[in-house]
């Protein structure tokens, strides 16, 4: 009996042991919920050309990716916002030096139920519904009801992005914040799942997640201007106002398998693969 | 020898009852040492009653007094459901059930409370919470009263199965005496067993209400997660427990926001001592 507990720790010891040693040739991604299906699109290419390579793929939002990075836990942080002064501080006091590569951008699509009347709106309107200060569709030409605003938690690089865009119109100096009644969700999917059963809700997510239950927003810059749909070619062209860069971050120069992770990622084939999963290559 | 056999025997017992207080004392040292930090860029005032949480801003603002109200409201919502319900349930069980009915309303109950909480949000979200949307015509089903409602399930088992308790413990003679004096059936449950019981009965509702108060996957699943002073149970709230759970991954460690996380972790500890304190001080109330 007890022989034979002992072999079974023994043989557990020899697999940790193995599982150890396949670690080098293996990297962690981590971040961004909006990069989880491009970059898993990605690992999944790339396991399948270096069946010897593993690479595993979580969410959980840009915050989360990046603030694991400089505490050493994963290899590459996938990040849909640029990386702050703060992490960059705080990572260096860990002797981290966060890399940057700019692997593709996103439309960020504003969507409603497809039967909100409401289909088109200028970025002006859009930071006064999320900053609580248009509360009604009906001075936006919709029905009489409440605007029910969505957002995404704060961990989320779509969430700053949006703050800080839309809301902010990039000046650093205002002070503008979403409504404290907008809903928090933790996911873009829990954000297309309110949208597609709510006539009153308004969210935004990553033009990846665009289907036909919700309706995305064609947006202008303003009144005066074209209204503009969230599609791949308004966003490679610079028509549509709401489009930011993707990233991911290293710890300083990319290495090993890392380093040809990246350049797979930057490859021909890699920037096919954006296209394929809706969001739009830089090359 | 068998002296010295016991004298081991005593001293590892005494070390494993010791291990739980030492944990206790550790946890909590170590959530002060995070949490105390905070109040370096805040003020306890302003952070306990300061209106707005927008963590990440710059200057971030933290003030928790929403997310205070709206655990305490959740909480309020689930105690207002589950325990009328959970004493009724435990009544019935303990006076007036056939045995075999008895057996099986048991197993149902202990059955309940094995639901892992994901499971009950996740039933929450498809089911409860469309459902709650049409019926008040509200403009999202994401409010206080979905969260707890599933809560009440929640604190249900702990309810009834301590306070059932607290009815078998009542002295046989308390109930023959009733009898003797021709009172009713239901006289004896209402104005003997129930008064009788009284404490041990409070204490189910306590132990009941701390388990809802620091319930955080269901919660944050359908509640809606805003940072708003809720003004009725039909307004979206944000919980203490959601706040740290959603937040955490996103704090890097010695950040503002990590201390913050960390001071609510504080004040969730203090609110649930109270009420294990008070749970605790009604059941021996009852012994005396």
């Amino acid at each position: 009996m007890f022989r034979k507990i002992f072999l079974v720790i023994v043989a557990l010891g020899f697999y940790s042991f193995a599982f150890a040693a396949s670690k080098q040739n293996s990297i962690q991604i981590k971040g961004s919920d909006t990069m989880v299906n491009l970059v898993q699109a990605w690992a999944e290419r790339f396991m399948a050309e270096n069946p010897n390579e593993f690479i595993a793929v979580t969410g959980g939002g840009s915050g989360t990716g990046l603030s694991s990075l400089i505490s050493g836990t994963c290899d590459i942080a996938m990040s849909s916002r640029e990386i702050k002064q703060k992490e960059i501080d705080l990572a260096k006091q860990k002797g981290i030096n966060p890399s940057e590569t700019k692997v593709g951008l996103d439309g960020l699509a504003v969507i409603v139920h497809p039967a909100n009347p409401v289909s088109q709106l200028t970025l002006d309107e859009l930071a006064g519904i999320f900053t609580g200060k248009i509360a009604n569709w009906k001075e936006l030409g919709g029905k009489d009801e409440k605007i029910v605003i969505l957002s995404r938690e704060v961990n989320s690089g779509t969430h700053v992005y949006f703050k800080e865009h839309i809301l902010r119109k990039n000046d650093p100096n205002s002070k503008e914040e979403f409504s404290p009644s907008a809903l928090l969700l933790s996911s873009s999917q829990a954000i297309a799942d309110e949208v597609a059963n709510n006539p009153q809700a308004i969210g935004y997510y990553g033009m990846g997640y665009i289907s036909a239950k919700q309706k995305p927003i064609a947006v202008a810059k303003d009144k005066t201007s074209e209204y503009v749909a969230p599609t791949i070619d308004n966003v490679l062209s610079g028509k549509y106002p709401v489009s930011r860069p993707l990233f991911i971050y290293t710890n300083g120069e990319p290495q090993g398998l890392v380093k040809k992770f990246d350049e797979f990622i930057l490859s021909k084939e890699g920037q096919k693969i954006v296209l394929e999963t809706d969001f739009v290559p830089i090359k | 020898m068998r002296k010295f056999k016991e004298f081991i025997i005593e001293k590892l017992i005494l070390l494993s009852g010791l291990a739980s207080i030492f944990f206790v004392i550790l946890i909590f040292l170590f959530l002060l040492k995070e949490g105390l930090s905070v109040f370096k860029s805040v003020s306890p005032l302003n952070f306990l009653f300061g209106k707005s949480w927008y963590p990440i801003s710059e200057p971030a603002q933290l003030g928790i007094m929403p997310l205070i109200l709206g655990s305490l409201l959740v909480t309020f919502g689930a105690a207002i459901i589950s325990v009328p319900i959970g004493v009724a349930c435990a009544i019935y069980i303990a006076e007036v059930a056939p045995l075999k009915i008895k057996e099986i309303l048991k197993a149902g109950i202990e059955l309940l409370a094995a639901i892992p909480s994901v499971v009950l949000g996740f039933i929450g979200m498809v089911t409860l919470v469309p459902w709650v949307k049409n019926i008040f015509h509200l403009p999202t089903g994401l409010t206080a009263l979905s969260g707890s409602i599933m809560l009440a399930f929640m604190a249900m088992p702990t309810i009834v199965s301590i306070a059932e308790d607290a009815l078998y413990s009542i002295p046989k003679t308390y109930k023959e005496g009733a009898f003797a004096l021709g009172a009713t059936h239901w006289q004896t449950i209402w104005r003997v067993m129930l008064p009788a019981a009284s404490s041990g009965i409070i204490a189910a509702v306590m132990l009941g209400l701390g388990r809802v108060i620091g319930e955080t996957m269901a919660v944050m699943m359908i509640t809606g997660n805003a940072a708003v002073i809720p003004r009725s149970l039909l307004f979206p709230v944000r919980t203490l427990t959601a706040t740290v759970a959603a937040e955490m991954g996103e704090a890097v460690v010695g950040s503002e926001h990590y201390f913050a996380l960390f001071a609510i972790g504080i004040v969730l500890f203090i609110i649930s001592f109270i009420i294990n304190v008070s749970a605790d001080l009604f059941l021996h109330r009852r012994k005396l």
